[in-house]
């Protein structure tokens, strides 16, 4: 996995609260068997309208707007289990959501691919979303050992929390795949033992 | 003293391999179930690295995304999907996967088959790559959504990093209306909570209404927990749940039922145990429901009528569904209706829909699409003569699958027509592009069958 330390870049803002995976990247296209492509297909039917034509209402069609941070509304991710929200989101080019509020599944999905969420207060939100409506070249640092995210230009910041082995991960470009091979004494160890203590907890 | 323990920590705590210092749990499996769609990326990802499978007697697969839901015995049509399944038996084969594919008699939406061959049990911790595997916890089980990454770490180890969540308790006590399912009590609970209250919780469901509801009740409940943004939800077993797993095919058998039975009993919440969350209702306050919004929280009482306050993203919602705030939605005429889906596609689902249904016939408008969680549900319902009941009031009975719960297959809702469903997603474009999903129970989606409406049909029950 790539390493993520810090990032400086602008931002597209998506002002949608409970942005669902199924937006994200819809049922029709999950019937890959690899992890390629899904970014022509992010956003598919908020994108483009029935007839592919790029919609030019949705913020990723607006010339103004670039950048590989997704500054999106309350409760992002929610929905379906689907990696392929993550995959999609990577393939397009983001490498940070900020939102207010993430669903669990896509958190740790986003995190096991290298996308960093970042949680920011409903009122760091709703500032970022301002400045970024008012100058869309406006710059936004995160920084992932100082759980900072801010607007250098502006001087505004905040801090955001993320799970230290996560963050540790993250940093290190490792990935929990090493770390659970890694553990397989343990884990047949356990084994073992549960299987005797379920016995024991049981009249014979 | 000793601790006192939620059901949820029992489980859990029993579970855990290692804990990391300020980071997550090494939380061991029992049971991972696959299917076509979220699994072909993780044994590509176990390839490359060159790991081979740690545990495949304790993963089982099934087909049901991507399936069609007619013909199932010729070759898949849609090329991608044939390719998809082709995959999931291919890697089945080298991993000595148990896989019950298309066409076996054991192959079914995988939270309904898995607990209707008794995989599902007590005390258990479960995992599948699909949201909806908290439909598990119906047993008293540790059954909780994962990403594709996280299926290839089970792969791998027959575990999960994961950070335990904290405990939230929802009670119901009361008695039920007449005409209130478990769909309607699950879709009020939502619809007060909200979508995101739930997040970062596993939930426990407690109250004489759990109490009881049958198994597929309980399984309706716990399925929709994800849709309140809780990873899992559960319910402590009881009679109810010994009687159902009793005798299943992979259930324990006759002396090692008794034993493991007596440990399944200790599996309960103890008296003053503490929660970090808790939210009480009343079961008389529960009418049937309905979604009128974009989310599974948006859900008024069929006679209700949808808030005029709301957000941007309510006005967002609204305008997909087309529909004004104050409205209600009594008399809006309904094309389409469809009962099945993980959530409500069990042999309980077709009872109360065709005891509706029985001796009158669907309105000429609506198109209503039956699809049976499994094949043994399929099976139960032929034998039950359900089928006749069905096909007499004109509608179309299907073979097994996730259907247009998600319509990844042919079975698609046409954009603006309006779709009463049994499923549990009103996402836009959920059930086809431009489709428009109103969440329901089956029977709610069976009298509107009927009427060719959303109508207040508790009137004319008995």
């Amino acid at each position: 996995m790539e390493k993520f330390i810090t990032l400086t870049d602008t931002a597209v803002p998506l002002e949608v609260e409970n942005v669902d995976t199924d937006q994200i990247i819809p049922a029709r296209f999950l019937k890959a068997t690899d992890k390629a492509g899904f970014g022509e297909n992010l956003f598919r039917d908020w994108r483009f309208d029935k007839n592919d034509e790029p919609n030019p209402d949705f913020t990723l069609n607006k010339p103004e707007y670039s950048g590989s941070i997704l500054v999106a509304g309350d409760n992002f991710g929610c929905g379906s289990s689907r990696e392929h929200a993550a995959w999609a989101l990577k393939a397009y080019g983001f490498k940070v959501v900020v939102s207010s509020y993430f669903a669990d599944i896509f958190k740790g999905n986003a995190l096991n691919n290298g996308l960093l969420p970042v949680q920011v207060s409903p009122e760091f939100l709703n500032q970022l979303f301002l400045e970024i409506i008012q100058d869309p070249h406006v710059e936004i640092k995160i920084d992932l050992e100082g759980q900072k995210i801010g607007i250098p230009k502006k001087n505004i910041s905040e801090h955001f929390e993320i799970d230290p082995y996560k963050k540790t991960c993250m940093i290190n470009g490792f990935d929990d795949i090493d770390f659970l091979v890694s553990k397989l004494d343990a884990i047949k160890d356990f084994e073992k033992k549960k299987s005797q203590k379920i016995q024991a907890s049981t009249p014979l | 003293m000793k601790m006192k323990k939620t059901l949820f920590d029992k489980i859990w705590d029993a579970h855990v391999v290692e804990s990391i210092p300020n980071g997550p749990d090494i939380l061991y499996i029992d049971k991972h179930l696959i299917h076509e769609v979220t699994s072909p990326q993780a044994f590509n990802e176990l390839k490359e690295r060159g790991i081979s499978l740690f545990r495949p007697d304790r993963t089982v697969a099934t087909a049901d995304h991507n399936t069609p839901t007619q013909n199932q015995h010729l070759p898949v049509k849609d090329l991608l999907s044939r390719k998809q399944l082709k995959e999931l038996t291919q890697n089945c084969e080298e991993n000595n996967i148990t896989l019950y594919g298309l066409g076996h008699p054991y192959n079914g939406i995988v939270h309904v088959m898995a607990p209707e061959l008794g995989i599902t049990q007590p005390g258990m911790t479960m995992v599948c790559g699909d949201s909806h595997t908290s439909t598990h916890g119906a047993f008293g089980t540790i059954a909780f959504g994962i990403g594709t990454s996280q299926v290839s770490q089970v792969f791998a180890s027959q575990c999960v990093l994961v950070q335990k969540p904290k405990r939230l308790r929802v009670n119901v006590n009361g008695k039920l209306k007449k005409g209130v399912l478990p769909k309607d009590v699950i879709l009020y609970i939502i619809s007060k909570l909200g979508t995101n209250s739930g997040t970062g919780y596993f939930c426990e469901y407690a109250g004489n209404v759990f109490e009881e509801m049958s198994m597929e009740g309980r399984m309706t409940v716990c399925n929709m927990s994800i849709e309140m943004g809780a990873r899992g939800g559960l319910i402590a077993p009881d009679e109810t749940t010994f009687e159902y797993v009793k005798g299943k095919e992979f259930a324990p058998k006759a002396e090692e039922f008794d034993n493991i039975k007596t440990y399944w009993e200790t599996l309960k919440t103890d008296k003053d145990a503490e929660f970090d969350q808790e939210y009480s209702f009343d079961a008389e306050d529960i009418e049937p429901m309905v979604t009128y919004g974009t989310n599974p929280g948006m859900g008024i009482k069929i006679t209700g009528s949808i808030p005029m306050e709301g957000g941007k993203s309510d006005a967002k919602a609204l305008a997909y569904m087309g529909f004004k705030p104050g409205e209600t939605l009594l008399e809006k005429t309904i094309n389409w209706i469809f009962i099945g889906s993980c959530t409500n596609s069990r042999i309980e689902d077709f009872r109360q829909a065709a005891a509706y249904i029985k001796g009158k016939q669907k309105a000429a408008n609506v198109n209503a699409l039956i699809v049976p969680g499994s094949r043994q549900v399929a099976a139960q319902i032929e034998a039950e003569g359900l089928r006749e009941v069905f096909e007499n009031a004109g509608f179309t009975l299907r073979q097994p699958g996730c259907s247009a719960c998600l319509a990844m297959n042919d079975d698609k809702i046409p954009p603006g027509e309006y779709c009463v469903s049994t499923s549990n997603r009103n996402f836009e474009g959920r059930q086809g592009q431009g489709s428009r999903t109103i969440l329901a129970s089956p029977l709610t989606a069976a009298a509107t069958a009927i009427s060719g409406k959303l109508t207040d049909f508790t009137k004319h029950l008995n």
